[in-house]
């Protein structure tokens, strides 16, 4: 029933830097056929013909909700956050080097 | 026990703190179930003593329920059954859980769920597995499976949910208990840990009806937290609509479905009709392709939702990393279950130029036919039934090889999942195992508490 989108292993290492993510060598093997069968199967769209429809990414008619734009007291305080980041230096929080 | 139950003990002379400390304690005897992540024992027990003293009150006080674990709430940490959240300690607490104890009720644990809500077992928790409440070598559903098992241990009256595509309605199914999916907008999401931000919802399990209607009648309503909340239209329905027009959704009793599912919804179906309703077989022909477009839209959504989790600035931090992007990559890559990176990577693949079209934009239109199909339903009939879930609760480790094959069993909670609107599970019916069977009742934008209404008519006549 699934269609064949096969996933190589250059394709997977792809998404998997694309998605911030270090994977382990164990899982690798796993991924590749799971995603590749996700994705095989999510091809059953491909029967509808879905030309002139409008796509639905709401669904109960939202559209912009807007708020006053003045600050909204969320009775956390800046020490309460930093004292949750893993570091933190002088009210900031410290990571290691960018570049 | 039902909260009117415990409302009466209280009323009769029993302290809030022995009602809190018989449900500590029942929690840590079935500690075999592993249906909890974490106790909230000191807080819950001072509420309790506030409770007693008076100086708590409203309609739940001294009520104790269970939050999913992916609740922030106080007294114990937030981990949303992952090592990326394991210590975290929430900074604030969900609007949800706030209205609760606004009103006196007592969180006295957090429950056990898949990893970030991505499952349909509950095997993907980072703590283990919860086991179901009617045989521990099967599954607990998800991914709220935790608090579906703790709802029918009897360790608490009620118990909080969140449902992207049947987390609640599932586990409600594989347990034995009831269980809301409410309206799309219907109760305030801040401060859960977000999945898919287009179908996530708040609801809850309860062992009753009446129970389910009072707690949404707290929960739900406007919250400037969130923006996609409704103005409160939830209200408890006195007496059900007679003689409903009744959909028996016809996909959704294929050949492929558990014989004894099938003969449950059968047989519920019948009792609708004694009971004047009308109940006709009704075709829902874009079901079939509901589950491909479900698992398009929630990887794209939760990729997004969950690339704030870095080990930056709460959370789990990898250690020895030399910069920046390898810190990123190594607590991801630790942090998170594979069926995390999973999903995350598919919505990434279905997300990246070049594919957009071919996927997101193709479901989003796919979407759009399916709720033209049950809007174009919802002209004639009342509410349309089915199964929750083809099979009653699987084996642990049954389906945990093949992703596609644990998707399937989310086949019929997906598409109300997608429109948006309300679906409850009733707990209809049982196998020769004694492993329960749920019937889904699925009705239109904000019919919550019509649907409640019905399933209420129906409980004298539940097996």
């Amino acid at each position: 029933m699934y269609f064949m989108t096969q996933i190589s292993r250059d394709d997977l290492l792809r998404l998997a830097q694309l998605s911030s993510l270090e994977l382990k060598e164990t899982e690798i093997d796993g991924l590749m056929s799971d995603i590749s069968n996700i994705l095989g199967y999510v091809e059953k769209l491909n029967e509808l013909d879905t030309d002139g429809v409008e796509p639905t990414y709401q669904v109960t008619g939202l559209k912009n909700v807007w708020r006053g734009d003045e600050e909204i007291n969320y009775g956390v305080t800046r020490e309460e956050l930093l004292a949750r980041a893993p570091e933190s230096v002088e009210n900031q929080i410290k990571v290691p080097k960018v570049l | 026990m039902t909260i009117n139950e415990i409302k009466n003990r209280i009323k009769d002379g029993s302290s809030a703190r022995s009602i809190v400390e018989d449900s500590i304690n029942k929690l840590k005897a079935n500690s075999d179930y592993n249906a909890a992540i974490n106790l909230i024992e000191e807080r819950s027990l001072k509420r309790a003593d506030e409770v007693d003293g008076g100086k708590i009150q409203g309609k739940l006080a001294g009520v104790p329920f269970i939050a999913k674990d992916n609740f922030l709430a106080f007294g114990a940490p937030t981990t949303a059954a992952s090592k990326m959240l394991k210590t975290f300690d929430a900074p604030l607490q969900a609007t949800a859980i706030e209205k609760l104890e606004a009103e006196g009720a007592i969180c006295i644990a957090k429950a056990n769920l898949d990893a970030f809500a991505h499952g349909g077992s509950t095997e993907n928790s980072a703590f283990g597995p919860t086991k179901n409440a009617f045989d521990k070598d099967r599954v607990a559903g998800g991914s709220s499976g935790g608090s579906a098992v703790v709802t029918a241990l009897d360790i608490v009256p009620f118990a909080l949910g969140s449902d992207t595509g049947g987390s609640i309605r599932q586990p409600a199914s594989y347990n034995g208990v009831f269980g809301i999916k409410p309206t799309y907008g219907a109760v305030s999401r801040f401060g859960v840990v977000a999945m898919a931000s287009s179908t996530d919802v708040v609801g809850l399990f309860a062992k009753t009806v009446e129970d389910v209607e009072l707690i949404m009648d707290i929960m739900s309503g406007i919250d400037d937290k969130d923006m996609t909340t409704f103005p409160d239209y939830f209200k408890v329905e006195e007496s059900v609509k007679p003689n409903q027009r009744i959909g028996l959704i016809s996909e959704f009793m294929s050949s492929g479905v558990d014989k004894d599912v099938l003969d449950t919804v059968n047989n519920y179906a019948d009792k609708l009709r004694s009971k004047g309703h009308i109940v006709e077989d009704v075709n829902l022909s874009m079901s079939e392709y509901a589950l491909a477009m479900y698992y398009i839209i929630t990887p794209a959504e939760l990729s997004s939702n969950l690339a704030r989790f870095d080990g930056v600035r709460y959370g789990y931090r990898a250690e020895d990393a030399d910069d920046l992007t390898e810190l990123y990559g190594k607590t991801r890559g630790e942090g998170f279950v594979t069926e995390n990176k999973r999903r995350i990577m598919i919505g990434s693949y279905v997300l990246s130029s070049g594919f957009f079209d071919a996927y997101y934009l193709k479901a989003q239109k796919a979407r759009t036919l399916l709720i033209n199909q049950f809007d174009e339903l919802f002209k004639t009939y009342d509410v349309l039934i089915g199964p929750t879930a083809p099979t009653p609760a699987f084996k642990l480790g049954e389906n945990t090889t093949d992703p596609v094959k644990m998707y399937l069993n989310d086949i019929m909670t997906v598409p109300a999942s997608l429109a948006g609107i309300p679906a409850i599970n009733v707990p209809a019916g049982s196998n020769e195992q004694g492993l329960p069977i749920g019937v889904q009742l699925i009705g239109p934008m904000k019919a919550d508490a019509q649907l409640l209404a019905l399933a209420k008519s129906m409980e004298d006549v539940q097996a």
